[in-house]
């Protein structure tokens, strides 16, 4: 059959996208796409622009997650300047980072996610939403809200703003932290870790009534991948990209000093439905090479966390779900368990003695051609790959952002959700509630905006074997 | 024993409704300065040759019918200046958002961003918004300097890098080519910046420059800052020795 891609006009990846499930002869699901419509070109137009220019204008892909395009980025200029960076500097990119993911989970679980979890896949929609939490569960609805404050308030107090610091510089940072302000995040650590065991209570008082959900959203067998550090723990800054098959083994990793070659272990695969490349493990072709990256990826891949209580509560996921749970549901789970971690370790960096240093930038022309830095953005690994001429501007940009490793998973969860859930020829609420919940589970930078409300702009079109479409159901 | 004359003339004008005098010779831009009284300008620079460009310094002069650059034109006695007035505030405006449409300036990646005269500008002209289409050119970043960058991208063409070559440092790299809107600056003959051979490499065209234009090589996005303190100094050194 044909069909049309519709290029919508907002240019933000985090927004719209396109579901089409298509019917065989008898009216079952025989196969669902999931679409990404927007086109960004941030590939194309960094060529010639300087290279210490990279880590401020990547950052502008996405305002939800800018500091991780922000660390990938100047990772891979301190690769082309071969520089290692102050320790002092590492720490507080690190602490940035992990005030990112804190707050970029926060508003996923809590903003996106749990009205679903806390009202029913199948509740009102006009109850399944931030303003419905707020109004029925008010106490967790502040706590998601003034965790994703403690995030962002970090980011703020080291980068001078919330959204897009150019603080991030190419062999470091430009500005080091100050004691008022090392107190003031300090100072806001134990309330917030109130907040995040007090979310973990609730989902565990309500994950149990989604049983055909765990079984169905995207619960399939994938290799896993995501960085850890020497001791092979959760890492979130700089390390080794390990991957794991289906049951934990490991397969294959990426040391940190070979992170160049990344392309010998993943592909990228394009399809004609969607602007999001397919990435995929190497040397297992594609589509066979299929993995999943993000919070669930993390913690599989992962010896353990490495802090106290992130490690006491994976523990119990372990002890529950066994060493690779399969299904996406609980990426949910190990959102929260990675909040814990992250507040934690802000601790640990906040409390070494050279964390106030001022020798905070390693300065140097560019000694290579090229350079790669990869890190772990909220929702999995993020790969930043530079060419550049003799004068340091851009030849070349090659980007792999974390949406896309989990792209073919969220087809083939989707479909898995549409085979469960769609057997006649007319859609219900509930079940594009469902197939938007299961893309919820891997977060995907192409939903924050809209998503907040509970309302992802969503076309889901049902066609028949001949191509007609029977039914359509659009969220704008 | 000869009376003692001298040329200066006091003259008495009006700016903005208030009564002045200053000596003749002066320009209304000068003197409104002088007096407190702001008018906007890009391409002007104490120091420099006036080059009258930018026409953001455009007042009304009673009794004629054209606006006149008061960077450039000389105070005389009895004249009615107005500085500001919705005529010249509407042409301010569309002056600065066609130096927006002309070239591409991403504010928000910019070395210079908080710190660029041509932002303030904007904020202060009250710009939100850019009423002509954006030209969008292809154009390049000379990168050849050991430790200074010109991104065409980012120049107004307000012309001071050329004139503080040329006038205070004496070296006249820098030069124009093309017209209109295909002008843009060059090096000697127009070859890359880290291959002239008369640059000295002293720097005053990057801390004259109101933009992004001129940078220090290094810098990330916000980190350019300009020091502008030198200029009057060097011009007073060089009256002095004169």
């Amino acid at each position: 059959m044909t069909r049309t891609i519709t290029i919508d006009g907002v240019t933000r990846i985090e927004g719209h996208a396109k579901i089409t499930i298509h019917l065989d002869e008898s009216g079952k699901v025989c196969d669902a796409q999931f679409h990404v419509t927007q086109f960004r070109g941030f590939e194309k137009f960094v060529e010639g622009r300087p290279l210490t220019e990279m880590p401020g204008i990547m950052a502008r892909i996405c305002g939800i997650c800018p500091v991780s395009h922000l660390m990938a980025a100047a990772k891979a200029c301190d690769d082309i300047l071969a520089v290692d960076i102050p320790p002092t500097a590492d720490k507080l990119r690190r602490i940035m980072n992990l005030a990112q993911m804190v707050q970029s989970h926060a508003l996923s679980f809590f903003h996106l996610s749990s009205p679903d979890l806390l009202f029913g896949m199948d509740g009102d929609p006009l109850r399944r939403n931030i303003f419905g939490l707020i109004r029925e569960h008010p106490d967790f609805a502040r706590d998601g809200i003034l965790l994703r404050k403690f995030g962002q308030d970090v980011i703020a107090l080291l980068g001078g703003k919330k959204i897009h610091p150019a603080w991030v510089v190419p062999g470091g940072v430009n500005a080091p932290l100050t004691e008022d302000k090392r107190d003031a995040i300090l100072k806001e650590i134990p309330a917030a870790m109130a907040r995040v065991n007090r979310a973990l209570d609730y989902f565990h008082q309500v994950e149990n009534r989604y049983p055909a959900e765990v079984d169905a959203f995207a619960n399939f067998p994938t290799h896993f991948a995501g960085l850890v550090n020497p001791e092979g723990l959760l890492e979130h800054y700089d390390g080794a990209m390990k991957f794991v098959d289906h049951q934990g083994f490991p397969i294959a990793e990426l040391g940190r000093n070979d992170q160049r070659h990344y392309g010998a272990l993943i592909g990228e695969a394009v399809e004609k439905y969607s602007y999001l490349k397919f990435p995929y493990f190497k040397p297992q072709g594609y589509p066979a090479g299929i993995y999943r990256v993000g919070p669930l990826a993390r913690l599989i891949v992962a010896e353990r966390c490495g802090t106290v209580n992130a490690d006491k509560e994976l523990g119990v996921f372990r002890t529950r779900l066994g060493r690779a749970p399969q299904s996406s549901f609980h990426y949910h789970w190990a959102r929260l368990i990675e909040i814990l971690y992250g507040i934690e370790m802000i601790q640990r960096l906040l409390q070494f003695p050279d964390i106030l240093n001022t020798h905070i930038r390693s300065r140097a022309r560019p000694n290579r051609l090229e350079g790669v830095g990869i890190s772990e953005a909220p929702r999995g690994t993020l790969i930043h790959h530079y060419k550049i001429d003799e004068n340091g501007l851009i030849r070349w940009a090659n980007l792999i952002i974390a949406t896309g490793h989990n792209n073919l998973a969220m087809n083939l969860g989707v479909r898995q959700v549409a085979e469960r859930f769609v057997d006649a020829e007319h859609l219900s609420e509930g079940m594009l509630n469902r197939v938007e919940a299961v893309i919820r589970c891997f977060d995907p930078c192409l939903s924050c905006s809209t998503h907040a409300l509970g309302q992802m702009p969503l076309r889901i079109e049902l066609c028949r074997a001949d191509g007609e479409v029977c039914d359509v159901l659009q969220r704008d | 024993m000869s009376a003692v004359t001298s040329t200066t003339q006091s003259i008495t004008l009006t700016i903005d409704d208030k009564a002045i005098s200053c000596r003749s010779g002066e320009t209304i831009l000068q003197v409104a300065r002088e007096n407190n009284i702001d008018i906007p300008t890009l391409c002007y620079l104490e120091g420099l040759t006036v080059w009258g460009g930018c026409r953001l310094c455009m007042v009304e002069i009673a009794a004629s019918p054209k606006l006149h650059a008061a960077c450039a034109t000389e105070c005389t006695e009895g004249m009615t200046v107005r500085t500001t007035s919705p005529r010249l505030k509407q042409y301010r405006k569309m002056i600065v958002e066609m130096l927006f449409a002309e070239r591409n300036h991403v504010c928000s990646v910019c070395v210079s961003n908080g710190h660029c005269e041509l932002q303030n500008m904007a904020t202060k002209l009250e710009i939100d918004h850019v009423r002509f289409p954006y030209r969008f050119p292809h154009l390049a970043v000379d990168n050849s300097h050991d430790y200074m960058r010109l991104d065409h991208n980012r120049c107004i063409l307000c012309l001071r890098c050329v004139r503080v070559c040329g006038e205070i440092e004496g070296a006249h790299t820098k030069d124009v080519k093309g017209r209109g809107v295909l002008s843009a600056i060059i090096h000697d003959l127009d070859e890359p910046w880290g291959d002239s051979q008369t640059c000295t490499g002293c720097g005053k065209c990057v801390n004259v420059c109101p933009t992004g234009a001129l940078t220090h090589r290094g810098t990330a996005v916000g980190e350019m800052t300009k020091k502008t303190e030198f200029l009057p100094y060097l011009t007073l050194m060089r009256e002095v020795k004169l």
